[in-house]
């Protein structure tokens, strides 16, 4: 079966994202998330500390928990913090929302295979993200494969009760690079913050 | 040196929201009174670097937040705070545990890179390693937030 687009499934969020909503994309999802629009509760984590994506989103969701906040993670971000997923459980905010969209490579540095991509372990020792997440105290966690199935269940999974955890199984983009910052990043933290305060 | 009476009465008067935290055994005795203090919540993390980026995200969220770990933790929060602080230019405040300051006769790696870290990363920061200078994390958190950069106070560990 093949992988959906990263450029598609970030669509169909777009299409179903409210202005009140907060979106915090980092590494390939941030680069193809700009090219959408800009937003002023978006926010775009580059230059990033690989990893602390979901971190800071949580942080926003414990101040704001009158805005639900969806962050757009990498499979390898995900993997540099796994540990993040028991503190977002233990906080446990019902306004957040956790998209890891699953190429299974490292794409902004050339493709190499993360160390829980399918061909670079044994045989029938497969990662499963969605099992990790649930063991670490997701009530809702959902996986998506093909675009259309995305498509259909995304209204539910954005009103489910979080935190929720979603994989969504993409394709890497051959020559996709780091996101660049689209402005001074300290100006667009303030930016952002005062566009999250004047929104109450 | 201190209770977690004496520690929570000191962060409310600052005002702060959100105690970001893992402990080490000094801290780790004012959970207690941090976890029933009624204005301050208590997040905790599994790994230091996380407290960073929670704390960058509650502080543009309106919060104010304060990061409390030991300096173990601090060496392993570096990219974190690297571009908490300075990439995007959020003036985080730090409460660190400093293992093995009061052990002189300690041969504890620890305390030899921890003053050297705080200063690499050109964090400005004052030692609390006496009962009686405890008005200095009140009046630091002050000139840090007036000046709108991070600071960092450090807590004296090991056996007066």
């Amino acid at each position: 079966m093949s992988r959906m687009s990263l450029v598609e499934s970030l669509q169909v969020l777009h299409g179903l994202r409210r202005p009140d909503q907060v979106v915090l994309s980092t590494m390939a999802a941030a680069r193809e998330w700009m090219k959408l629009g800009t937003h002023p509760l978006d926010f775009i984590y580059a230059p990033s500390a690989m990893g602390e994506a979901p971190a800071l989103g949580l942080g926003m969701a414990l101040a704001r928990p009158d805005r639900q906040v969806i962050v757009l993670n990498g499979d390898g971000c995900m993997l540099m913090n796994l540990g993040v997923l028991v503190t977002i459980t233990a906080a446990a905010p019902a306004n957040f929302v956790l998209i890891v969209c699953d190429n299974s490579v490292y794409e902004v540095t050339g493709r190499q295979s993360t160390a829980a991509a399918e061909g670079a372990r044994p045989p029938d020792t497969a990662v499963d993200f969605c099992r990790i997440a649930r063991g670490c105290g997701f009530a809702a966690t959902c996986e998506f494969e093909r675009i259309e199935e995305w498509q259909a269940a995304a209204p539910q999974v954005l009103a489910a009760r979080g935190p929720t955890f979603v994989l969504l199984k993409v394709a890497s983009i051959p020559g996709g690079e780091v996101p660049r910052s689209p402005a001074p990043p300290v100006e667009r933290a303030s930016a952002f913050a005062e566009a999250l305060r004047q929104s109450s | 040196m201190f209770s977690g009476s004496q520690i929570v009465a000191e962060l409310q008067n600052l005002g702060i929201t959100h105690v970001v935290w893992l402990p080490d055994s000094t801290l780790g005795q004012w959970e207690e009174a941090l976890s029933s203090a009624s204005e301050i919540k208590l997040v905790r993390v599994c790994r230091e670097g996380e407290a960073w980026a929670i704390a960058m995200g509650l502080s543009l969220g309106g919060a104010r937040p304060l990061v409390m770990i030991q300096c173990t933790g601090l060496f392993d929060s570096g990219d974190s705070l690297r571009n908490a602080l300075y990439d995007f230019g959020v003036p985080l405040f730090a409460v660190i545990g400093y293992r093995s300051a009061l052990n002189k006769a300690a041969n504890d790696s620890a305390r030899t890179f921890t003053e050297p870290n705080l200063k690499s990363w050109g964090l400005d920061y004052r030692l609390i390693d006496a009962p009686e200078k405890l008005p200095e994390l009140a009046a630091h958190y002050a000139v840090c937030r007036e000046a709108q950069k991070p600071g960092v106070v450090l807590i004296a560990e090991g056996k007066m």
